[in-house]
């Protein structure tokens, strides 16, 4: 028999047990539509958490020091932006203030003492005025740039250079308006006030250096920036994670690492449902090769072949499983707005996630049907004409 | 060349320690165009000489020659394809697939073949027209009588034009009327040109063919033909 007129005749037998085919492939769409959903919350809140990281510079270092003894001085980095792969560099220190503007005033709001080439490092943009420079630094000067979300709020205005702004009751004086930087999950970008750094320190009563940002001169050699930050630093503490250097790169990778776990995991779960409606496939058409005995009988004698009637039920399996995959896959797709409030992230449901979804299904058709069919087809003609 | 030809055909089941001769040496030789009754009480061994000319099981032991081809060493696939093409099937219980209506009955033997779809709907509907059934082509079984469900059987036996008709006790399960209607259609065909085997218990009803052959305890026992003058 050609194998069209099998998926046509197999169709038509399960259009003939509809309320059957529903139930059991009510199985296949609860676990495809589980499996599609959960693995599409974690591909969604890992791509949110990328986008976030990638938003910092895909260039920048992150030096934190931890060894207590290593004692670095603003020269010292100056060093590290001398080695080779190494853009530029500065020194971070930062904390939370209550800022105010007369009357107007906000709470926690961070504070951040860098030096000139963090502009660089950070790529940020300005809307009027300059940024941070050195000399800043050097003379320690009451100087501020601030995010325009704190110019909003204190001024009411973007028009802030030349105007003051208090910082736990010391004055600075406004130099520069950053360009707005939008919000991420956990903070807005556009809340901050950034003041030289040797300023900072003072203010925080602060001179140990902890924390360095730095950019490699392009994505390509970001390795071999690291590893001369690395060695550079090997002076000053030779202690074990004295020091850590750490890449956009090296924390996407590690992030992706727990994503997967964890989509797996999801995945998993929810796989265990998909395994239920399986079986009940296997078991629904065990009962209906059961009940068509004489009728697989009656096949066999006017000409079917053994694989005329295996392919016969396995597309059956298939056309269930399949159809129950499409539905699942739909209902997620659908329903991922929902999902999306319940899982707190939005969620889109990715075309390779539904494509593996429903070959998926498919699998589960073949691989629970197959059982069933190899039986019908292997029951002897006689037998099977003798049932009643 | 005959059309059919058994040499010592033998059917061994073994029931536990006992084995049952269900054929027990058969020997037959059926021409083209005969019209042969094989008759003998349940349990003579004339269901397993059905399932073996009708290629539904193989011997023990033995020969069997249909159109020149030694059926008894066919594999699965190949025995299939016999069914399909040299066998038509007319069953005491009608055995139509209770889903399909009467034209979707007759078309499968057809499907089988690997016919395409327009010329197997002219074949189907050329041989229900054979057994005056063409009115009822839609109906499902369900909505026909015993005597027209069994006339859609004959047309899907029919079908695919097989060289042997094979009838197993075709009214049995009919009332006398549509039994005698059956029986006529029956021996039409035959006269016709067709070459028929009927297996029944009722002597009355193995009258009708030309040869009649007794089957007692795996053997044939006797084998008569009729004279020429019917």
């Amino acid at each position: 028999m050609r194998i069209y007129e099998t998926v046509i005749s197999a169709f038509s037998a399960v259009w003939a047990h509809k309320v059957r085919s529903i139930l059991t492939m009510l199985g296949i769409i609860i676990g495809i539509f589980a499996v599609t959903a959960l693995i599409s919350v974690g591909q969604s809140s890992n791509a949110a958490v990328t986008e976030q990281i990638e938003g910092l510079g895909s260039n920048l270092l992150t030096i934190s020091i931890r060894d207590s003894r290593a004692n670095l001085d603003t020269d010292d980095i100056e060093g590290i932006g001398n080695l080779s792969g190494v853009a530029a560099v500065s020194p971070y220190v930062s904390s939370t203030y209550t800022v105010k503007n007369g009357n107007n005033s906000m709470e926690d709001i961070s504070v951040a003492g860098v030096k000139a080439d963090y502009q660089d490092i950070r790529e940020y943009g300005l809307l009027s005025g300059r940024f941070i420079t050195d000399r800043d630094s050097e003379k320690r000067l009451k100087v501020a740039v601030i995010g325009v979300d704190v110019a909003v709020e204190l001024y009411n205005s973007y028009d802030v250079v030349g105007e003051t702004i208090s910082i736990d009751g010391i004055k600075y004086e406004i130099v520069g308006l950053l360009e707005e930087q939008g919000d991420d999950e956990t903070e807005s970008g556009d809340e901050i006030v950034l003041i030289p750094f040797v300023t900072a320190q003072r203010l925080m009563e602060n001179t140990t250096i902890s924390t360095i940002y730095a950019s490699a001169s392009s994505s390509d050699i970001v390795e071999a920036a690291v590893a001369n930050i690395e060695n550079y630093l090997l002076q000053y503490s030779s202690e074990d994670n004295g020091f850590t250097v750490t890449s956009q790169e090296s924390i996407l990778e590690s992030l992706d690492e727990v994503t997967a776990t964890q989509t797996a995991m999801l995945g998993g779960i929810a796989g265990i449902s998909l395994l239920v409606g399986g079986i009940g496939i296997m078991n629904i058409m065990l009962v209906s090769v059961m009940e068509r005995t004489r009728e697989i009988g009656v096949e066999k004698a006017i000409g079917a072949t053994r694989r005329d009637i295996l392919l016969q039920f396995l597309f059956e399996a298939i056309i269930v499983s399949g159809i129950g995959g499409l539905i699942g896959i739909m209902l997620a797709q659908f329903g991922s707005g929902f999902v999306g409030t319940l899982a707190g992230t939005e969620v889109t449901v990715q075309s390779g996630v539904m494509l593996m979804a429903f070959a998926f299904s498919v699998v589960i058709g073949v691989g629970f049907g197959i059982y069933p069919a190899i039986k019908a087809s292997k029951l002897n003609p006689i037998d099977a004409l003798r049932y009643e | 060349m005959s059309l059919i030809e058994i040499k010592d055909m033998y059917k061994i089941y073994e029931m536990g320690s006992d084995k049952v001769h269900a054929l027990d040496g058969v020997n037959l030789t059926i021409e083209e165009k005969e019209f042969v009754a094989i008759i003998g009480p349940s349990g003579s061994g004339k269901s397993t000489l059905m399932n073996m000319i009708g290629c539904l099981d193989t011997p023990t032991s033995g020969k069997y020659l249909l159109d020149s081809e030694d059926i008894s060493k066919f594999s699965d696939r190949r025995l299939a394809k016999v069914r399909n093409k040299k066998i038509g099937f007319i069953f005491q219980q009608f055995n139509l697939l209770k889903k399909m209506t009467a034209l979707g009955n007759v078309e499968r033997p057809v499907l089988y073949t690997g016919c395409r779809r327009q010329e197997r709907r002219q074949q189907a509907k050329e041989a229900l027209d054979m057994v005056g059934l063409t009115d009822r082509m839609g109906h499902k079984p369900n909505e026909l009588s015993g005597g027209q469900q069994q006339r859609v059987a004959i047309a899907r036996a029919l079908v695919n034009n097989p060289p042997v008709l094979l009838a197993d006790e075709p009214t049995g399960n009919l009332d006398s009327k549509s039994g005698d209607e059956i029986m006529k259609m029956i021996t039409d065909l035959h006269e016709a040109g067709n070459t028929v085997i009927l297996i029944t218990h009722d002597s009355g009803i193995a009258e009708k063919a030309d040869r009649v052959l007794h089957l007692s305890d795996g053997k044939i026992v006797s084998d008569t033909r009729k004279g020429s003058g019917i």
